[in-house]
């Protein structure tokens, strides 16, 4: 096994043991995404001199025995819509392509604080629209599994990075299923967390009511360990919530007996790709064998979910992408006649074609005359989704189906169609819609040897009993030791 | 609702967006195809449910009015397309 191979958890116990340095463990991260990254293209930034730089630093600290996180020395990416101090922050954006953050985001300094590695910044859709990452401005992520293939999306480059190796684990955001079907496509195990449980401080905003921050990892322990880092309340995002947060590796139990899962007839039904409903039954099946009381049941609104959601996003996101004006910071125009002409032809420019759609779509939803029949309607259908999710949990403890209808689909494949791309996030974004928290495994391989994932979803707050059961079918399993060879 | 070449042109121009002319034939299409869709919520009935803008039932989250720390300058200013004499520069609004 090379240490780039190994989870967190691994490392953390070698560095611990003195077998082996914070330099070491980065350099062979580094390494690795020098072989292998010109391929796969996880990265828009890779931070070389830094990382080893801050590697020194923290094995100094672990050597005189003052780091004590067991992420200590380990290196991580994070999605490049997270701010980083001095370190630059596109958004995959031309809007972005020069912006060089003036602070850390609140993830960010959390992360630091535990003595992390950054190696650099990943790849994403532009501004987090979309769900292959073939919406970068900079370029396309390839599926570590199969490099015809998208590796998801928006968090294609955190998923793919943790899946090739290129990172130990790394840092996504999800605001209608970007963490968890980038998980689903690359084989790695992504967390959405509660809406509130991890800051947004620094997150550049896509739609302020769904955006959430969360892990992807190669195991549940990893994710754990992650979310122990990032989790908690902050005075600066006014949506985080102000509670007492568990520490996520006791959930790390082999024992589910007893617990209750819904599986919606709606996620299995009509649309799903029959490998993947196969892979997800024969999950549930492993579930029941190893003791939770498994049943279906119906969530008639789920048909909605996505007009909803796409109504939601875009009113949002035209809300907060009208602060790229060409003044403050990003990109300006060359040419422009007045001050008018400056804004509207920096946002031409700036922004690529799905952020002008949705931007587009956005505007028109909230105008004078249509806010009634688009965004109101949304709004009140975003109440029947919650309460649908509300109704379930008053009998589950957890909701358990697929992350998305096929598996990786091929590059192109689905670019010319954006309704057709939208209608990929079918099972993910109620999740958002309700803030509940979503975990993704990896349950099984199609014909095409690509992965397939399983999603969880919780209570609001209750990660735990998402990370428990997703440890014990892990335990119980070995789809998480599947590994694509590159 | 039926999306018209004018109503593109109306929400670019809201949208603070100069749009080609092939881009607003697109747009055109594309949207109409997505409001579409969408329109397909109108088969549910919505009377008395309540709008949820936020999961959270928050409202004016407020914090003590205490000077704090704040960024120095030269950092606000170093990502400015253009700056002058410590000021963002803009083109000349008033003439």
């Amino acid at each position: 096994m090379e240490l780039y191979e190994l989870t967190a958890h691994e490392l953390s116990d070698l560095l611990r043991e003195k077998k082996v340095g914070a330099v070491e463990i980065t350099r062979s991260l580094l390494d690795r995404i020098e072989k292998v990254d010109a391929k796969v293209g996880s990265y828009i930034t890779v931070c070389r001199d830094r990382a080893i730089e801050k590697a020194r630093e923290v094995e100094g600290k672990i050597y005189r025995g003052e780091a004590n996180s067991p992420l200590a020395g380990i290196p991580m990416a994070i999605k490049d819509n997270m701010c980083t101090e001095g370190v630059l922050t596109t958004c995959a954006s031309r809007m972005l392509s020069n912006f060089i953050p003036p602070y850390d985001s609140t993830v960010v300094k959390k992360l630091n604080a535990e003595d992390v590695i950054l190696l650099g910044k990943t790849n994403m859709d532009e501004f987090a629209m979309g769900s292959s990452t073939e919406n970068s401005y900079f370029k396309r992520t390839k599926n570590p599994w199969d490099l015809e293939r998208v590796p998801g999306g928006s968090s294609g480059g955190s998923a793919a990075a943790v899946a090739a190796c290129e990172a130990v684990f790394a840092l996504g955001s999800d605001t209608g299923g970007s963490i968890r079907q980038p998980a689903s496509f690359c084989g790695v195990v992504g967390l959405k967390p509660t809406y509130g449980a991890v800051s947004r401080f620094g997150l550049v905003a896509f739609a302020s009511s769904l955006d959430q921050i969360g892990p992807l990892a190669k195991d549940v322990t990893d994710c754990a360990l992650a979310m122990n880092a990032i989790a908690g309340y902050d005075p600066l995002d006014s949506t985080s919530a102000d509670m007492n947060y568990p520490d996520y590796t006791r959930s790390l139990v082999n024992d589910i007996k007893g617990i209750k899962i819904g599986i919606p007839k709606e996620y299995i039904g009509e649309g799903i790709h029959g490998e993947v409903k196969k892979a997800v039954l024969e999950a549930v099946e492993t579930l029941r064998r190893l003791g939770a009381e498994c049943e279906e049941f119906s969530l008639p609104i789920t048909e909605y979910a996505i007009p909803a959601y796409y109504l939601i996003s875009s009113a949002e996101a035209s809300s907060n992408l009208a602060r790229y004006d060409g003044i403050k910071y990003g990109y300006r125009a060359e040419k422009f006649t007045d001050l008018l002409d400056l804004y509207k032809q920096t946002r031409s420019e700036g922004f690529g074609a799905e952020v002008k759609r949705r931007i587009m779509l956005g505007t028109y939803a909230l105008s004078s005359g249509y806010y009634d029949a688009y965004y109101k309607k949304a709004l009140q259908v975003r109440t029947l989704i919650k309460q649908g999710f509300d109704q379930a949990f008053s009998k589950y403890d957890l909701v358990v189906g697929p992350t998305a209808p096929t598996t990786a689909f091929k590059i192109g494949e689905k670019a010319d169609n954006p309704l057709e791309m939208y209608l990929e996030d079918i099972y993910t974004v109620s999740v958002n819609i309700a803030g509940l928290p979503g975990l993704v495994i990896p349950c099984g391989m199609d014909g095409n040897n690509l992965p397939i994932g399983l999603q969880l979803i919780g209570k609001a707050f209750d990660e735990s009993t998402l990370l428990r059961v997703a440890y014990t079918f892990e335990q119980n399993t070995d789809f998480h030791k599947n590994r694509p060879r590159i | 609702m039926k999306i018209t070449f004018e109503i593109i042109e109306h929400v670019a121009d809201l949208a603070r967006l100069n749009l080609t002319e092939s881009e607003k034939q697109k747009l055109t299409s594309e949207m109409a195809n997505i409001i579409g869709y969408v329109d397909k919520l109108n088969q549910l009935d919505t009377t008395n449910v309540p709008p949820t803008s936020h999961v959270k039932p928050i409202s004016n989250i407020f914090r003590e009015d205490v000077v704090k720390e704040s960024f120095d300058r030269e950092k606000i200013l170093s990502n400015a397309p253009s700056r002058d004499n410590g000021c963002f520069k803009v083109p000349k609004v008033v003439e």
